[in-house]
């Protein structure tokens, strides 16, 4: 049996679809069988991220509403064979999904693949409910600064109330995952720590990931960051904490500032 | 970093200004009308409904959209000796 993951975040564009892409894909690497699920009904990008846009047939919800099959709603990566994305529909209707819908697709997924990674949409409403609800792990996607922080904490208290765990009687695990971390400005104390984000949150740590251009290309070509630049500071990051996620106990290393080659070869001149 | 990544990098906003094209394109078209694709699929399936019973299970339906035309791919496994939907006399 597959684990369910949740990557949520409260806040809108601190990484969340970025970091479902970017796991999802080292994951797969390893030879998980891994497929990720787009919960921003209305507003999909993953497809985009994924590069998938163009062959996106059918969607979560044309599965839930029986339109479409769920083998034929998933589509497969060109570049990881046990890598798949099942699409987020477009439609304005914010209650086409249903609870039970989701259930069931699922329900299914987790059957087949290892690794259900669920992204979901911004806000404590119905969707980012529905991407959760079925979770067994909770990646909590956190940008080191106080909206972004607090919105977290509401998400691990829906996290401890509002998923099917919860109501059972046991427990989500939550993760942090900072994300758009910026060595030059942490040493400048313009950013909270890390320690910092752990502390007010109280829950483990599960990755540092730098802020990079690498990202930013990365969507451009429609390529997760792991897969298109596998050596980028935040591609490593995140290969670190796919690898903790699944359990391994890899050392956290703190981003450091990486100085640019103009300052390299002044560095060089003055040394 | 070598010079060649340097240059490789530098390629991908023009990347990211054609995939948007397409797609953008292909949304723009879809908000008024249904989409076409969708039409030709339910259409294709009714035709073979019609003659065999295939589960929908048996039909792969790909699907690639490009600048100027998109191919849609309808895959399907007919059971041989399969006219079971066939007409009662
Ligand atoms: N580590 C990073 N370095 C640089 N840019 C990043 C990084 N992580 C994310 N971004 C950028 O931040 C923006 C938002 O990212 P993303 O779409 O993944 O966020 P999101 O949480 O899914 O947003 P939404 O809440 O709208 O779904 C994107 O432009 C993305 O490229
Ligand atoms: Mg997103």
């Amino acid at each position: 049996m597959g684990k369910v993951v949740v990557v949520t975040s409260g806040k809108g564009g601190v990484g969340k679809t970025t970091s479902t892409a970017a796991l999802g894909a080292v994951l797969a690497q390893t030879g998980k069988k891994v497929v990720l699920i787009d919960f921003d009904v209305g507003l999909r990008n993953l497809d985009l991220v994924m590069g998938a846009e163009r062959r996106v047939v059918f969607d979560l919800v044309n599965v839930t509403q029986g339109v479409a099959k769920l083998s034929q709603a998933l589509i497969r990566d060109k570049r990881v064979e046990t890598l798949f994305l099942l699409p987020a529909s477009q439609t304005r209707d914010k209650d086409a999904l249903t609870e039970e819908g989701v259930a069931s697709v699922v329900g299914i997924l987790r059957e087949k693949f290892d690794y259900v990674l669920c992204d979901s949409p911004a806000g404590i409403e119905r969707g980012a409910q529905l991407a959760m609800r079925f979770a067994d792990e909770a990646v909590i996607v956190t940008n080191p600064e106080v909206s972004s922080v607090r919105d977290s904490d509401r998400i691990i208290g829906l996290l401890d109330s509002k998923t099917l765990k919860a109501e059972q009687g046991e427990s989500v695990t939550k993760h942090v995952l900072v994300t758009r971390y910026d060595p030059a400005r942490a040493a400048r104390g313009e950013m909270l720590s890390i320690d910092d984000v752990l502390e007010i949150l109280s829950t483990p740590l599960l990755g540092i990931i730098p802020e990079s251009q690498g990202v930013l290309r990365a969507s451009n070509v429609g390529s997760p960051v792991t897969l298109n630049e596998p050596t980028n500071a935040a591609a490593r990051a995140y290969a670190d904490a796919a690898k903790r996620l699944q359990g391994e106990d890899v050392p956290m290393v703190l981003p450091v500032e990486k100085k640019g080659l103009l300052n390299r070869l002044l560095g060089r001149r003055v040394a | 970093m070598s010079l060649l990544d340097i240059f490789k990098r530098r390629a991908s906003a023009p990347v990211a200004r054609e995939r948007l094209q397409v797609l953008l394109a292909y949304e723009r078209n879809n908000r008024n009308q249904p989409d076409l694709v969708a039409i030709l699929r339910e259409e294709i399936m009714a035709v073979i409904a019609k003659h065999v019973q295939v589960s929908q299970d048996d039909v792969k339906i790909t699907m690639e959209r490009g600048k100027t035309t998109s191919t849609l791919e309808i895959d399907i496994h007919i059971p041989n000796g399969g006219a079971a939907a066939s007409p009662a006399f």
